[in-house]
């Protein structure tokens, strides 16, 4: 276990300078993700054109690790399918959980990898996944409850 | 600050008190362990360990039950503890001292067996802004089934409660005042003598929640003079799931049991139960005896040790820990009462609590990240979370140096 592989420089950068974070106006989903355990909170917007993500931006209070997934999960998402997106959500729930999977083909997301060393962090980077996922496989996202990593 | 000096001048014999905790010798990642989570639970004695351990390899059998051997050494063991614990907080007799699973069984119990009965509509409970959730949801769920208000006590920026901002929510439909010894979130040490002796004046009846207050101060239930008083084994250096509820006797004998089963009863018909007599009538089931023994042991090596050595090194430890924390910049410690138990709940600004648990994990610094199960707390000082380290009287100076220089790292990562 080391930190520095917890917290790369694309983590805490995404941490200092979130992307994506802030109000969406006109949102046609807007969902909220909680972990009860440490208190994190975040809402999820998203903006679609048809199937696709058309925009994406997340507000909340979070650790640098809840923090900076959320940034870099907006940055992947944007203009995907929902197909595309829930496939990608697959892959990066196996790279936070798998020590076989590399990352390779998922770029600057591959940084979350450190973070399954770190068994009590794997909820923080998961989190705005779960509730982009939950909201991506609602029919009516509008109407969708809050998630929960409990 | 030249630690060898201070740990001197406190006269305690913190290394010698170490040896008797065997997990305090664990070495983690190649460092030694800093336990400075014991707010959320305090470690064991060899004492307690042995205690338990030679109940489970020797005496093991259920207890008020058997006239074999083994049966009667459980339940003098067992019975023995209570009389332990009676002394420990002064209660009136042993009929007064209950066995629960740990303070928010015993929160539980009043609520339901003393308040639901009592309480309607327009009754009031009075709480303060600082509890721990196990000091608001029981009151909250007595409020729901009978339709009393819960009406919530403020605090000041401190983090102190102030007996006359108590007192000036205690009223004619008060019908019971419920406030920590010590806050577990922020470290304050209530004036309950005084809030007591408010409520009482009164004839509202009072519970004192005291599971952050047993391992640093002196108890004596008769003294404070409240109703009820609670705590838990696990933070007091014994097992988990054991814990104390001291009730006047008085009052205790007028509430029905909480729970049924065997054990509270003399004698059951199909038409009518008679109820075994205090403390039995609530502890219904066979109870954690081994817990019970073990908590008895923790008690018994608190008696054998030197106490106000103990807590004066605990507010050595505190005073020490404030001053270094406080030279960190950035850094805000949240509860500054005057008078405070030896813990410190801070903030770092840029470093969120949880990443900074993360980081002192790895420098084998064990410390609570959260909310702490007091989430008003939390929203009162606007803080999703902090960062708490609560101190037992076999921590040390070093173990704070550790500390500090854990946080500084930690700034400068995410610097």
């Amino acid at each position: 276990m080391e930190l520095n592989d917890l917290y790369r420089d694309v983590i805490l950068d995404h941490n200092r300078r979130p992307r994506n974070f802030g109000p969406l106006d006109a949102a046609d989903a807007s969902i909220e993700g909680f972990n009860p355990m440490c208190g994190d909170r975040l809402t999820v917007r998203l903006k679609m054109a048809g199937d696709a993500i058309a925009d994406i931006r997340f507000e909340g209070q979070g650790c640098a690790i809840s923090t900076a997934s959320a940034s870099l999960m907006t940055e992947a998402v944007k203009g995907k399918t929902r197909a595309e997106a829930i496939a990608l959500f697959d892959r990066v729930h196996h790279l936070l959980t798998d020590d076989a999977a590399c990352g390779d083909e998922l770029g600057k997301l591959a940084a979350l990898s450190g973070v399954r060393e770190f068994p009590a962090r794997v909820k923080c980077a998961s989190l705005c996944w779960h509730t982009l996922a939950s909201a991506l496989r609602s029919a009516d996202p509008r109407a969708l409850p809050a998630v929960s990593t409990e | 600050m030249n630690n060898t000096a201070l740990a001197t001048d406190s006269g305690f014999d913190v290394y010698g008190v170490r040896r008797d905790f065997p997990v305090l010798a664990r070495v983690l990642r190649g460092k030694p362990l800093a336990y400075l989570d014991n707010g959320a639970s305090a470690q064991r004695p060899n004492a307690v360990i042995d205690a338990v351990d030679d109940y489970e390899r020797r005496h093991h059998s259920n207890i008020h039950r058997g006239v074999h051997t083994l049966s009667q050494e459980a339940t003098g063991l067992y019975e023995a503890a209570r009389d332990r614990l009676v002394r420990f907080v002064n209660a009136g007799s042993r009929h007064e001292l209950i066995f629960v699973r740990g303070t928010t069984e015993a929160i539980n119990l009043v609520a339901q067996s003393y308040a639901r009965p009592l309480l309607g509509s327009g009754d009031e409970i009075l709480i303060t802004h600082l509890e721990h959730h196990a000091n608001i949801v029981p009151w909250q769920l007595v409020c729901e089934q009978t339709g009393a208000k819960l009406v919530v006590a403020p605090i000041d920026e401190h983090g102190e409660v102030h007996v006359e901002a108590v007192e000036a929510l205690m009223n004619e439909r008060t019908r019971l005042f419920a406030c920590a010894h010590v806050s577990n979130a922020l470290g304050t040490v209530l004036p309950v003598k005084r809030l007591v002796a408010a409520a009482k004046s009164r004839g509202i009846v009072t519970l004192v929640d005291g599971a952050q207050a047993v391992p640093h101060v002196a108890v004596d239930v008769q003294d404070l003079g409240c109703d009820f008083y609670c705590f838990s084994g696990h933070k007091l250096f014994g097992p988990t799931g054991i814990g104390v509820l001291y009730g006047r006797e008085a009052i205790l004998e007028r509430m029905p049991p909480w729970q049924g089963g065997g054990d509270m009863i003399l004698a059951v018909t199909f038409a009518k139960t008679t109820y075994n007599s205090l403390p039995y009538k609530f502890e219904a089931g066979t109870p954690n005896i081994s817990g019970a023994i073990g908590l008895g042991a923790a008690v018994q090596y608190l008696d054998g040790m030197d106490l106000a050595g103990a807590h004066a090194h605990e507010h050595a430890l505190l005073a020490y820990a404030t001053a270094s924390l406080s030279k960190i910049d950035d850094l805000r410690i949240v509860g500054t009462a005057r008078t405070k138990a030896s813990l410190v709940s801070f903030v770092v600004e840029g470093v969120h609590p949880h990443d900074l648990g993360t980081i002192l994990d790895e420098d084998a610094i064990a410390i609570r990240t959260g909310h702490h199960c007091a989430m008003p707390v939390m929203d009162f000082f606007r803080v999703p979370a902090t960062a708490r380290a609560s101190f037992a009287f076999y921590n040390t100076f070093e173990e704070i140096d550790r500390l500090s220089a854990a946080v500084q790292r930690a700034r400068s990562i995410f610097a």
